[in-house]
């Protein structure tokens, strides 16, 4: 407990608030470079997962791919590419958005297929284009689940940035790699407690959204009373029924 | 190519390293995890908070972890089984809620008849529902193995020896065959494990058969947090 007083000691330690290298520096640094990579990564990512979604083409190759990336060790990516782009941003944040596509793409597709094909069938009925069969009908049904790969997606760039302290002098990660150099364990703890509020603050942040997006004909018809709940899929998970022939 | 054949000693020891951090941490997660999903799935009032916390778990940053949990286990940074503990609390996040879906997915009517033939509650359980539920379940733990052993190289940069040692040597004696040589085996042992979770399944499940579509879900459901 008492190393915990000292990192909580060395968080308030007016010393680190002002100056280069500073805390609110720090997250600030944090933030943008989490939210440069998170850009990019949604415009290659987001539109192709859409395309998956809407279409149901090319489905496997994207399971196949956020799947593969997976495996991929985040480490030795970065250091791969610190060691042939050279100390700098632009290795990790090219690490960074590879690492952010999977989240993005799976958010993207399974957000809009989720969505029920006789509501999708109903709205070509009705005389919409294909671009208002996105726009007004799957994009705000599966928005909630599009909404999620992104937030699994900021929580990994967010996770990952400090990790890139270890190759750029960016981020709070920096706390945690001189911490380490110099053996000040406080400094270290410091800014790991520094990354983990960050984290869950960021995290919170997106559950709100989460709840936010969810369109209000669709929040209207949720039942709260769980033993009576229908045995049909609410709009937002549907799934094709298979009425009558249930194995 | 060359740095590779002089030093497949070390590589060797490194793979065996990475083994024993990777595979306690899995199997353990997947054992303290069925418990606790089975809770969620049983009993509605936990369901709420029991994945909210895996949630929050999967939140935190690894590195951080790694290094924060010394302060409640009272082990040092570079001691392997702080990094085995952070292993399996990620592995418990994300099996937990696969197990939690797969024992809701075990039809009511197939549990109802099993106690109508008089199975007890525990014999129903290990005779009906955990194999009903086995395929999901094991679809969670592959996931939960290719991360494992994606995440177990972390612990390299505070000093915990892994296959992620070759990438942190690699980047400062600047030999990037090392550190392709790390990546291409971390992938290897992931893949390889995979495959031996398959056979076992296969073993304890004969009449199962690999989905595409389970492991599909199960992918994505890891992917993104809960929408409801």
């Amino acid at each position: 407990m008492n190393l915990l007083l000292e990192a909580i000691a060395w968080i308030f330690d007016p010393a680190n608030w002002t100056g280069a290298g500073s805390i609110p520096e720090r997250i600030m640094q944090h933030l943008a470079i989490s939210a440069t990579v998170l850009v990019i990564a949604s415009l290659i990512a987001l539109p192709i997962g859409m395309f998956v979604g809407h279409t149901g083409r090319g489905k496997d190759g994207a399971v196949t791919v956020s799947g593969g990336l997976r495996a991929l060790p985040t480490l030795g990516l970065l250091t791969l590419l610190g060691l042939s782009i050279g100390i700098g941003l632009q290795a990790p944040i090219i690490a960074l958005v590879v690492l952010a596509l999977p989240p993005l793409l799976a958010g993207a597709y399974a957000g809009l297929e989720s969505v029920d094909r006789r509501t999708v069938d109903a709205a070509r009925a009705m005389g919409m284009r294909e671009r208002q069969v996105i726009g007004k009908v799957e994009l705000p049904l599966g928005m909630p689940i599009i909404v999620g790969g992104i937030r699994s997606a900021t929580l990994q760039i967010v996770a990952t940035a400090t990790l890139a302290a270890y190759i750029a002098d960016d981020g709070l990660g920096r706390f945690i790699f001189a911490g380490l150099k110099t053996r000040d364990y406080a400094e270290m703890l410091g800014g790991s407690i520094l990354v983990i509020l960050l984290a869950l603050a960021i995290d919170g942040l997106f559950a709100i959204i989460q709840r936010l997006v969810v369109p209000a004909g669709v929040r209207a018809t949720r039942t709260r009373e769980l033993r009576s709940r229908p045995t049909r899929p609410r709009a937002v998970v549907g799934q094709p029924i298979t009425e009558g022939n249930r194995e | 190519m060359n740095w590779l054949w002089s030093n497949l000693d070390l590589v060797g020891e490194l793979t065996l390293t990475h083994l024993a951090l990777s595979v306690p941490a899995i199997i353990l997660s997947f054992v303290i995890s069925v418990p606790i999903g089975w809770v969620a799935h049983r009993y509605q009032w936990s369901r709420g908070v029991l994945l909210a916390l895996c949630g929050l778990l999967y939140a935190i940053p690894s590195l951080a972890l790694l290094i924060a949990l010394p302060v409640v286990t009272g082990l040092r940074t570079t001691n392997p089984i702080n990094l085995v503990i952070a292993l399996t609390l990620y592995g418990i996040a994300v099996i937990v809620r696969t197990a939690a879906d797969a024992f809701d997915a075990v039809e009511p009517d197939v549990r109802q008849s099993a106690t109508a033939i008089g199975y007890s509650p525990a014999g129903r359980f290990w005779g009906v529902e955990l194999p009903l539920a086995g395929p999901v379940l094991l679809s969670g733990l592959r996931v939960v193995i290719v991360s494992t052993v994606s995440l177990a190289t972390i612990g390299a940069v505070i000093g915990v020896q892994s296959l992620g040692s070759l990438f942190t040597d690699g980047l400062q004696r600047n030999i990037q065959a090392e550190i392709v040589t790390g990546i291409v085996l971390t992938m290897a042992l992931a893949i390889g494990l995979d495959w031996a979770s398959v056979a076992i399944g296969r073993l304890l499940m004969p009449w199962w058969r690999p989905s595409a579509a389970v492991r599909r879900r199960t992918l994505e459901r890891v992917e993104r947090v809960d929408a409801a």
